[in-house]
């Protein structure tokens, strides 16, 4: 018999050990999430003309205070990523032998991702630093 | 060798949450994940509540989440995890006790899509209808699942809403549906094309990585959306 036997502790879930394509999943949902959110923040700062330049004015004077722009650079991230990987779900949906080259697909996907996204990045962060 | 495992334990029907059981088992050197419940079973805690029934791989009893993903127990060795072990019940169902989920929402999916051979109206004049190795090649992959349901239950999808018909449906319904013998399609694309549908999935691959058969599922779910799309049967 073994002394660690029926001894009991809380129990707290384990996270599932799911693949690359799990997370590229959560990471596409993700990213959909904060171009919408970004959407609707666009939509919100555009109607604040009708209430006069002066509203809009301010809105867009945070946009580009510096603490805004690492938010921008999410932003273009979200972008970028949504969109490359947007085309790899359309390949392995449409592709007859799309699933078959899922990995090297995924693969590609975050290669050009990072390859738009580092320059990027580095253009609109330069100017605050 | 020695084996320490982490088991979830819950029972509904005296405790509001589950706890961790930690044990150890004793188990030859190639024991397998299911000697080890076994051994606790049998020496340790008479109380631990567990399906399985082959004990080798064929009759699908015994998916649970071995170390964080949808295994076997019956085909996972001891020697190839990390330790302690950590054995939870399949995700997504609801848990009767310990390692025993209600498996009735994945079986309804399963029946939803009409899992047998509809003939057409020919009559093959008392003799058996014939398939060349071909036609039987065709949808061979989808033939060899033993509806254990460790893909439907990997899927987040699944976890998220227990309508959806779930991989292991899709696999079964490919399996006729690429049958040359059967004449059930139309009827089985109408119900896969339906909400609860194939179109939920959006190819996570977590069922295809967790399939004891090695059934290529996500590829069998998209070979059946796109039928869906150009109904080319
Ligand atoms: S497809 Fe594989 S994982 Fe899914 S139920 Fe069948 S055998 Fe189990
Ligand atoms: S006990 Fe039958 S498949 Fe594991």
């Amino acid at each position: 018999m073994s002394p660690a036997a029926g001894k009991t502790e809380p129990y707290h879930k384990t996270r599932y050990k799911g693949g690359g394509g799990m997370w590229s999943w959560i990471l596409h949902r993700g990213t959909g999430l904060m171009v919408l959110g970004f959407l609707f923040l666009h939509i919100l700062d555009t109607s604040l003309i009708g209430f006069g330049k002066h509203h809009y004015d301010t809105f867009v004077n945070i946009y580009k205070t510096a603490w805004f722009r690492p938010l921008e650079v999410l932003l273009i991230g979200a972008v970028i990523y949504h969109s490359m990987n947007g085309l790899r779900v359309i390949l392995v949906d449409f592709w007859d032998r799309g699933v078959r080259y899922e990995r090297q697909l995924s693969v590609a996907v975050n290669v050009v991702s990072l390859v738009m996204f580092v320059p990027s990045a580095f253009i609109m962060l330069k100017p605050i630093f | 060798m020695k084996v320490q495992l982490k088991i979830q334990r819950f029972d509904p029907a005296t405790q509001d949450k589950p706890v961790w059981g930690n044990y150890v088992a004793e188990v030859e050197d190639n024991g397998r994940v299911l000697d080890a419940l076994h051994y606790v079973k049998w020496y340790l805690d008479g109380t631990l509540a567990l399906r399985r029934s082959c004990g080798h791989g064929v009759c699908g009893s015994d998916a649970m989440v071995i170390n964080g993903v949808n295994r076997l127990a019956c085909k996972v060795l001891c020697k190839t995890l990390d330790q302690p072990v950590t054995v939870e019940p399949i995700r997504g169902l609801k848990v009767e006790k310990d390692l025993i989920v209600d498996m009735e929402p994945f079986f309804a999916g399963y029946r939803a899509v009409q899992p047998w051979l509809v003939p057409d109206d020919t009559d093959p004049g008392g003799r058996e209808r014939l398939q060349s190795p071909e036609e039987r090649a065709r949808y061979d992959d989808t033939t060899k699942c033993i509806l254990c349901a460790a893909c439907t239950t990997s899927c987040p999808i699944f976890w998220g809403d227990d309508t959806y018909v779930g991989p292991a449906a899709i696999v079964n319904a490919h399996r006729f549906i690429f049958d040359s013998r059967d004449a059930g399609d139309r009827e089985r694309l109408e119900i896969l094309s339906a909400r609860e549908g194939a179109f939920r999935c959006r190819t996570t691959f977590n069922c295809t990585e967790a399939c004891p058969r090695g059934i290529k599922v996500t590829e069998a779910i998209q070979e059946v959306k796109r039928t869906i799309l150009y109904r080319k049967v």
